[in-house]
């Protein structure tokens, strides 16, 4: 019995190093923050549009039964830039429904840079103040939301999207089979 | 051709450290007195390799070598030069490669001055700090190498993380460091008397010293740590219970732990398997903060490498080194036999008591440290766990700690009486009542808790000066021994960081308003104005600089301020504060975001006895050394004393 008492502190090191592997190998990044919005109904849209004479951006926009992309995106983020192409992608070869929303964006800088980079999206709104992007978790631009034709968000990315992002959950959510 | 110098010292040190760790161990286990001989020469040695490698990259630094990976990743030539040269620890190699060096020294240092240690002990216990040097030398040539070279040069560098380009942090880590690494002499004392099988009194009095001089050092980083994120981060905190932070506190506790029952050990023969474990777990535990800030299991401002396979190689080093140590300990421990009894109420009663705390609120920390990272792994929830989770478990447990603490010196060994000792106290333990009942009806009287934390510090304070009026009465107070005043001073510092935490905590006042140049606000008492706008050029940063003037009833009272700054080669920017301080409050102001039009977003704050946060620190740092002077005298010169009696 007193033995064991000695055995003790080795047991609990043993312990903890098992997590520690565990953690390490686990492949998980402790800098993920979880997204608040993802299983609930989008948060509120109000905004104006983004291209001039176009009708305001409001919640119907996200339930029309078909699943929609949305994405806040400003022509003074670089990463936006990167991401820009996949977007244009989707939209010509798969015919998805993207709703852009300038962050931050001066109506002035954002459509020139659409104009420059080609308009992949259906509907855009323009968040100046970024009072939306507060409603919907943004911690920065790109972000991305998944939302399926009944107005839940299944996904969120933070951080622009990659090909691999693309291939592995985009696609299958626009195809029906991720929900 | 220096770096490459550089990089083959290091090469050569690692050679040596093999041998220091090898050869020794097998002299004392046969006796062969050559080859413990060999433990001090090699000591030395690989001490002077690792400094010539330290210099090489120093070097690099200074002169902004960029041929150097390290130097392009981390420096920058517009920098000013301390932080050229605070770069070289500002970074995962180099400051891995300070580690080494401060162990190595400290193999030195042991080398040099354990003159008084048996042979056999002496050359385990360099042996032990060499292999454990091995560990720390191979990490740095087979993942961290600092002396990588770049072809071609680039002609500048991406410049040091401009958090770190202040003066605070220049220092914080060396020293911290010579905390965390001190412990690893009383780690290579542990394992060494592990070996021997012996644990006495001599053992105790030899470890002493290195644990209080690793415990003194480690009290300084912290408190620079403390400081800095006080006056950079901008919002008036001290004590944010990061991570990182933690990871420094825990090995603090099982230090503090140490040093009181290795008292035990060397006065009353007891405590010893106790006493030996707490050995193991200050330099495991120092390891085991090192493992976090470096491996990437955890987020946090210090986190500089993110690379797993580093991470991996820290933990198996970390599970040899503890996992070694706690083996041996589990095989030899239970052979130990404690000698002195004792009662509960007495010095040793008293002693245990402090021990239980500590070691309690260093698990306390620990479970608060990794229970996020366990349950994110076990469920995938992500929970944070702050200062609530603190507040009510490390808190609450600090109080029996600072009743006792103050108790304890007025218990005799072996069996004590606990009423004369407290009426001993009378006096200061009227003053902590009166205390509380003035910060009750004076200050606050909502916050009860702070009223009583306050009254525990001036306990602290008044309690801890008690044991000394005893001597002031009778005229004894020069021949005070220093290890008593040393112990004093540590106590009723704590005493007064108790109150600057309270204080700053409880009764600070803040206030956040935009202002435009020429708005006058009015903030406890004092008339604010916001005299003007400023852009100023530093070396490697352009600031906007608003310039705050601070009055009382009309009349001028001071100027501050406070800056943000961009630094142009990050492109980061960083809230220089602005602090004016009277020894008894700080006055800080921080500029936030702002433009012409809307105005610029003004913090205030006033902090009540903030000052007296980072003076407790240093006051108990001193203490530590001031025994530590004892200490040296004693074992090192033992025949000095009857010298200095007069012949009557």
């Amino acid at each position: 019995m007193r033995r064991l008492l000695f055995i003790l502190p080795l047991l609990t090191l043993a312990l903890m190093a098992g997590f520690f592997a565990w953690s390490l190998t686990s492949g998980r990044d402790p800098a993920s923050i979880g997204s608040v919005v993802v299983g609930r109904p989008a948060p509120k849209l109000d905004l104006p549009a983004l291209r001039p004479g176009e009708p305001p951006l409001t919640d119907a926009d996200l339930r029309t039964g078909k699943p929609v992309i949305v994405n806040f995106f400003a022509s003074w983020c670089t990463p936006c830039l990167a991401e820009h192409p996949l977007f244009t992608r989707l939209r010509e070869r798969e015919g998805a429904t993207i709703v852009g929303i300038a962050w931050k964006n001066k109506r002035d800088d954002a459509l020139p840079w659409l104009k420059r980079l080609g308009d992949p999206f259906k509907l855009a709104g323009l968040d100046l103040d970024g009072k939306t992007g507060l409603d919907w978790g943004l911690s920065g631009v790109p972000e991305t939301y998944l939302i399926d034709g009944t107005g839940i968000v299944r996904r969120h990315y933070r951080g622009p999207i990659t090909e691999r992002d693309l291939n592995e959950t985009i696609l299958p959510f626009l195809k029906g089979a991720v929900k | 051709m220096i770096p490459e110098l550089g990089h083959f010292s290091l090469i050569l040190a690692l050679a040596v450290a093999l041998v220091q760790g090898t050869l020794p161990l097998v002299g004392a286990s046969r006796g062969d007195l050559r080859l413990m001989a060999l433990g001090r020469t090699a000591a030395l040695t690989q001490a002077f390799l690792v400094l010539l490698a330290f210099g090489a990259l120093t070097q690099a630094y200074v002169t902004s070598d960029f041929s150097v990976l390290n130097v392009v990743d981390n420096s920058h030539s517009a920098k000013p030069l301390l932080y050229k040269i605070s770069g070289v620890w500002g970074n995962h190699e180099g400051s891995m490669l300070l580690w080494a060096l401060i162990l190595a020294l400290f193999g030195a240092a042991v080398a040099v001055f354990g003159n008084n240690l048996p042979d056999t002990l002496r050359s385990r216990v360099l042996a032990i700090q060499a292999l454990i040097g091995v560990g720390f030398l191979a990490f740095l040539l087979f993942t961290s190498n600092p002396f990588q070279r770049v072809f071609p040069a680039p002609p500048d560098g991406n410049g040091l993380n401009p958090l770190l380009q202040d003066p605070g942090l220049a220092f914080h880590p060396p020293l911290l460091y010579l905390g965390y690494v001190g412990f690893s002499v009383t780690y290579a004392f542990a394992v060494a008397a592990l070996l021997e099988g012996r644990v006495d009194a001599a053992w105790a009095r030899w470890v002493r010293p290195w644990a209080l001089a690793a415990w003194c050092f480690l009290t300084l980083g912290i408190a620079l740590g403390s400081w800095w994120a006080y006056y950079i981060l901008g919002w008036g905190g001290f004590w944010f219970w990061d991570p990182v932070e933690n990871a420094s506190l825990m090995p603090w506790l099982a230090g503090t732990a140490l040093l009181h029952s290795a008292i035990v050990v060397e006065k009353r023969d007891a405590l010893k398997s106790w006493t030996v474990l707490l050995a193991l777990l200050a330099f495991s535990l120092s390891l085991l903060g090192t493992f976090l800030v470096r491996s990437g299991v955890l987020t946090s401002v210090h986190a500089f490498a993110q690379d797993p396979a580093r991470g991996m190689f820290i933990l198996a080093f970390l599970l040899f080194v503890t996992g070694g140590g706690l083996a041996l300990y589990a095989w030899r421990a239970p052979q130990l036999q404690g000698g002195g009894l004792f009662q509960p109420v007495s010095r040793e009663g008293a002693l245990i008591l402090n021990n239980l705390l500590l070691c309690t609120l260093a698990a306390t920390v620990l479970l608060g440290t990794l229970y996020p990272l366990f349950l994110d792994l076990l469920t995938g929830n992500k929970v944070s766990v702050g200062p609530p989770f603190f507040n009510a478990t490390f808190v609450p447990l600090c109080a029996p700690l600072f009743a006792a603490l103050c108790v304890g010196p007025f218990l005799g060994w072996k069996r004590a009486e606990l009423w004369p000792a407290l009426m001993r106290l009378r006096v200061a333990l009227v003053v902590s009542l009166a205390a509380i009942v003035v910060a009750m009806t004076m200050i606050d009287s909502r916050s009860t808790l702070a009223a009583l934390a306050f009254g525990f510090g001036v306990w602290l304070i008044v309690g801890s000066l008690a044991s000394l009026t005893d001597r002031v009465r009778s005229g004894t107070l020069r021949t005070l021994p220093r290890s008593t005043l040393g112990m004093v001073i540590a106590h009723a510092s704590l005493g007064v960081v108790v109150l600057g935490s309270v204080a700053t905590s409880s009764w600070n006042t803040e206030l956040m308003h935009t202002m435009k140049p020429g708005d006058r606000i009015d903030f406890a008492g004092y008339s604010v104005q916001l005299e003007r706008m400023d852009e100023v050029r530093g070396p490697n940063y352009i600031a906007e600089r608003a310039t705050l003037a601070v009055s009382v009833g009309g009349k001028p009272y001071t100027v501050l301020q406070p800056e943000r700054r961009l630094f142009t080669v990050q492109r980061r920017q960083v809230a220089e504060t602005a602090i004016q301080t009277n020894g008894l409050r700080d006055f800080y102001a921080t500029l936030g975001e702002g433009n012409p039009q809307q105005g610029w977003v003004i913090r205030l704050y006033l902090n009540p006895l903030a000052p007296w946060i980072w003076l407790g620190a240093a006051l108990c740092a001193l203490g530590g050394f001031v025994s530590l002077s004892d200490r040296r005298l004693r074992i090192g010169a033992p025949s000095r004393k009857p010298a200095l009696q007069p012949a009557e």
